[in-house]
């Protein structure tokens, strides 16, 4: 793990009331007592910045991330009990306050690890989350950041330093030597003495103790509830339909808004006439958001039905031509022109690859594609916001708090103190919810009527139709193969290069390699979508392998298990997926097999899949998957993460499409925006693998990455066509 | 005015005739559990019991609901005290991940129960494909179905035998009409 040092310490100290005051501070006492004035409540005692004792002996942990679904409001307690030596059955959490003070820059970063990030954390702070946030606070939900990040660099060190602290003070007490304390169930005990007490006997003797430079943290086979099953907290309010998600929010008075913005991009409001919406029953006000109009009502159904009367005209430009047809034209002018000019921009070389390929008897070429996508979180955009007693605050299902309370304050020129957050359950995120433009819309609305709460609710339309975008890409390779078969050097050049980096590379042993990017803008939002630039390449990278193991008449998973001897944890994850799946096995008549390998936010992912094809359009039977986190923290929640990339996988393999007609989205519902269903979704198959490695991969998003290749590989394998462009339901 | 029962309780309405169930559920009764997902009927999270069967409320215009009994989420648990069957499987089974869609496909697997105790794999297909679930959860709601289906107390019927007038009635906005897929 990363250093503990000087200037990272635990600090103690007595609240007014008696209280016992335990935190990680960036500096010697600056952060405790904030911290202990925003979570703590009478009769409670705050350990350290994530954990408090209640006075009957349970256990809160304080989380500073948002759940949408990925488990974490379970996973990071988990993290900190188990460290504790906390009794699970008394456990329970708390979102932390959308609060600088618990920002993830600064508590997870600076004080974890002040001197040294490890590289994948720093990629994705400094990645496309931090450019969003624009370098201010965070308090971010993405990246799979928050049990790698927050769980290891803070809860563990959280748990383990609350546990050696009341060890102290109980030694202290009984007078005997430390070693002979040990912790379990929240209570500590001295076994020669025959003594136990309740950790919160020992919470007020602790106070004024300087906590350990290094808390030691377990290692895996210590765990107890790290790595287990365990219940998720927030299950039993989802299915009793009491979890209240920002569209659920229901202020004294509040009033309902609609908005409808700009179908182009870029566009902006030339003129609007509302003044039929204006005598239409309960309609309040009608707003120009100078990128789209709003209507307030006194009902949801009110607002909706008088917006579709406002008249509005937007400002017309170049972006009003462009489609998507016109937008790969584009791509491979662009494509072409830098390599004509040799003003490639170099993302990854090794060796010499353009000199291999221009002696090379023959050359291997293709040209992939992908479309643009939607998020389609099932909750659509919304935001519920109130301008009262010179503040203003918003309630609303955000990935990011912290930046979009920043990016508010400043696009509205309010100041940042005024803007209050307050956070709840996301109904799906995926990167959506990281974006500030829905907040902002409900904060103009929100001013536009002071005094007045206004909760404004998306269509699924505009949620469809304005959203930020896994971007279009295309992508070309040429490859050459060696005697035996194998590559000997590989070219891949792509438009549109955003984040994680190391998204194009490929895991496999090909001595040369030249991947470059070139820029080709265009007027559509880029938003980061489950796994980032990792779902496009994936599917580029993995079909042209298979492509290339085609040529050379060798077994696609023999390909790849060839090429992965330099990284026997990656050939471990393709081996088990292919031994689940029982690879090479004959199948029923009309079916195929395929197989891809990717690693994303360090997780290293396999999956195979097995597709019907009898009846001449795929349908996906079964899904293998393989994955090697280094280690699950928790088993359930990372199995289910797989699942559920892999089913969002299958939805934008088989279907997912954005088109881009006269400058805006064409698509606008589930309608034609389609998800797969019950009846399209295969039995899933998830093997962990627990490899020990000391930097924890992610869970939300490396799912996703390898089911479209291994879809994809799996047809040609069946029906001998190549596909190289998505979504398979269009060119199949 | 008019008049419809909501969760066995009599309810009397004045809001704008073709104001969908949806709002008037989540807005006037305040109870939000039934979710906007699509306001087409497409998404199946608006999903409520009209008379036992399942509809999509998002498109049901209140003005067609006079004297009609509906059910939602809040419930179908009370019956039976605390949580349905459905539900409790929901929670063995760690169904939910955002938990948004989770009210109509409950809803949907309560009403599939209510007709077909002992559903096959593909009953679940059928009752349950007008239902998204953008978290992809479909291999963990059929697991819960299946072992909710063998818990029932077989001589409880859930819900109120749907006759086919009722069936026909809401043929526009119920499960299976809708789906488009």
């Amino acid at each position: 793990m990363g250093k503990w040092t000087r200037r990272a310490f635990l600090t103690t100290g007595a609240l007014v009331g008696g209280g016992l005051i335990v935190g990680v501070a960036i500096r010697p006492g600056h952060r405790t007592p904030k911290l202990a004035g925003l979570v703590e409540n009478e009769g409670e005692t705050l350990v350290n910045a994530w954990v408090k004792i209640l006075p009957d002996n349970s256990i809160k942990v304080i989380v500073p991330h948002a759940e949408m679904g990925q488990g974490v409001h379970t996973a990071l307690p988990m993290m900190l009990a188990d460290e504790m030596d906390a009794d699970w059955s008394t456990v329970s959490m708390e979102q932390a306050p959308a609060d600088d003070q618990y920002a993830s820059r600064d508590v997870v970063r600076e004080v974890a690890f002040p001197s040294q990030a490890p590289g994948i954390v720093e990629d994705t702070l400094n990645g496309v989350f931090l450019k969003i946030a624009q370098s201010m606070s965070l308090q971010i939900t993405g990246g799979s950041f928050s049990v790698r990040g927050t769980g290891t660099w803070g809860m563990r060190v959280a748990g383990a330093a609350a546990r050696e602290l009341l060890i102290a003070a109980a030694a202290e007490e009984w007078q005997v030597p430390l070693d002979q304390i040990r912790a379990e169930n929240s209570y500590l005990f001295h076994d020669k003495s025959n003594r136990s007490e309740p950790f919160i006997t020992f919470a007020k003797a602790a106070a004024g103790k300087q906590g350990p430079t290094q808390p030691k943290l377990k290692t895996p086979d210590q765990f107890k509830i790290m790595g287990k099953r365990v219940e998720r907290f927030d299950i039993p309010a989802k299915v009793d339909g009491s979890a209240v998600f920002g569209v659920d929010i229901d202020l004294p008075g509040m009033k309902y808004a609609c908005v409808k913005c700009a179908p182009v991009f870029g566009s902006t409001v030339s003129t609007v006439d509302g003044s039929s919406a204006e005598k239409m029953a309960g309609v309040v006000k009608v707003v120009n958001l100078g990128t789209g109009v709003g209507v307030i009502a006194d009902t949801y159904w009110q607002a909706k039905k008088a917006l579709d009367t406002v008249n509005v005209t937007y400002t017309k430009g170049e972006s009003n031509r462009v489609s998507s047809a016109t937008m790969f034209e584009q791509f491979g002018k662009s494509m072409d022109a830098a390599v004509a000019n040799g003003d490639e921009q170099d993302d990854y070389k090794l060796g010499s690859a353009r000199k291999v390929l221009a002696s090379a008897d023959k050359v291997i070429e293709a040209e992939y594609r992908v479309p643009h996508l939607a998020h389609a979180t099932m909750e659509p955009m919304n935001c519920t916001a109130w301008a009262h007693d010179d503040k203003l605050e918003i309630w609303s299902g955000l990935q990011n708090p912290l930046g979009i309370r920043n990016l508010l304050a400043e696009e509205l020129e309010f100041d940042r103190e005024r803007v209050v957050i307050n956070n709840v359950y996301l109904g799906g995120g995926f990167g959506r919810r990281a974006m500030d433009d829905y907040p902002v819309q409900g904060a103009k609305l929100a001013l536009a009527l002071p005094g007045v709460p206004v909760k404004m609710i998306w269509s699924r339309e505009e949620d469809i139709q304005q959203d930020f975008y896994r971007p279009a890409v295309m992508s070309r390779f040429k490859a050459s193969l060696n005697a035996s078969g194998m590559p000997e050097a590989w070219e891949n050049q792509f438009v549109d290069k955003h984040e994680p980096v190391e998204a194009p590379t490929i895991p496999y042993a090909v001595e040369n390699q030249y991947i470059h990017y070139t820029d080709s803008p265009t007027h559509v939002r880029f938003g980061p979508w489950r796994s980032v630039d990792h779902t496009q390449h994936a599917f580029f990278t993995e079909s042209f392998v298979d492509e290339l193991a085609a040529e050379a008449g060798i077994d696609p998973y023999t390909y790849r298990y060839d090429l992965l001897s330099h990284d026997l944890r990656a050939r471990k994850v393709l081996e088990t997926a292919a031994k689940m799946a029982d690879w090479g096995k004959p199948l029923a008549e009309g079916w195929g097999q395929g197989i891809a390998l990717h690693r994303s936010f360090n997780t290293i992912v396999a999956e195979v899949v097995n597709v019907d094809m009898s009846s001449g359009k795929p349908r996906v039977a079964q899904v293998y998957c393989a994955a090697d986190p280094g280690y699950a923290m928790s088993l359930d929640g990372f199995t289910a993460q797989m699942e559920s990339g892999i089913s969002c996988g299958l939805t934008s393999a088989l279907y997912g499409e954005v088109n881009v007609k006269d400058g805006a989205v064409v698509e606008s519902n589930f309608h034609d925006y389609k998800v797969i269903r019950m009846n399209e979704s295969p039995q899933i198959q998830v093997e962990i693998i627990n490899s020990g490695d000391r930097s924890l991969g992610g869970g939300g998003e490396p799912g996703t990455p390898p089911l479209a290749p291994a879809l994809t590989n799996a047809i040609f394998a069946i029906t001998g066509k190549r596909i190289r462009q998505l979504p398979v339901s269009k060119h199949i | 005015m008019l008049e419809i029962t909501v969760n066995g309780i009599s309810r009397q309405l004045d809001v704008e005739p073709d104001t969908p169930l949806l709002w008037v559920v989540r807005d006037e009764l305040k109870l939000k559990g039934t979710k906007f997902g699509c306001g087409m009927a497409q998404c199946g999270a608006c999903t409520v019991h009209l008379d036992g069967v399942p509809i999509r409320s998002c498109v049901t215009p209140i003005s067609s609901l006079a004297g009609r009994s509906i059910t939602t989420i809040e419930g179908i648990g009370e019956a039976q005290g605390g949580l349905h069957v459905v539900q409790q499987a929901w929670i063995e089974e760690q169904v939910p991940q955002c938990g948004y869609c989770q009210s109509g496909q409950i809803m949907s697997a309560v009403a599939l129960l209510g007709k077909t105790p002992q559903p096959t794999d593909e009953d679940i297909d059928k009752a349950m494909a007008g239902n998204i679930c953008r978290c992809g959860m479909y291999g963990r709601i059929r697991k819960a179905i299946h072992s909710a289906s063998a818990k029932l107390p077989k001589e409880i019927i859930l819900t109120p035998l749907i006759d086919q007038a009722a069936d026909d009635a809401v043929k526009p906005t119920n499960a299976e009409g809708s789906y488009n897929g």
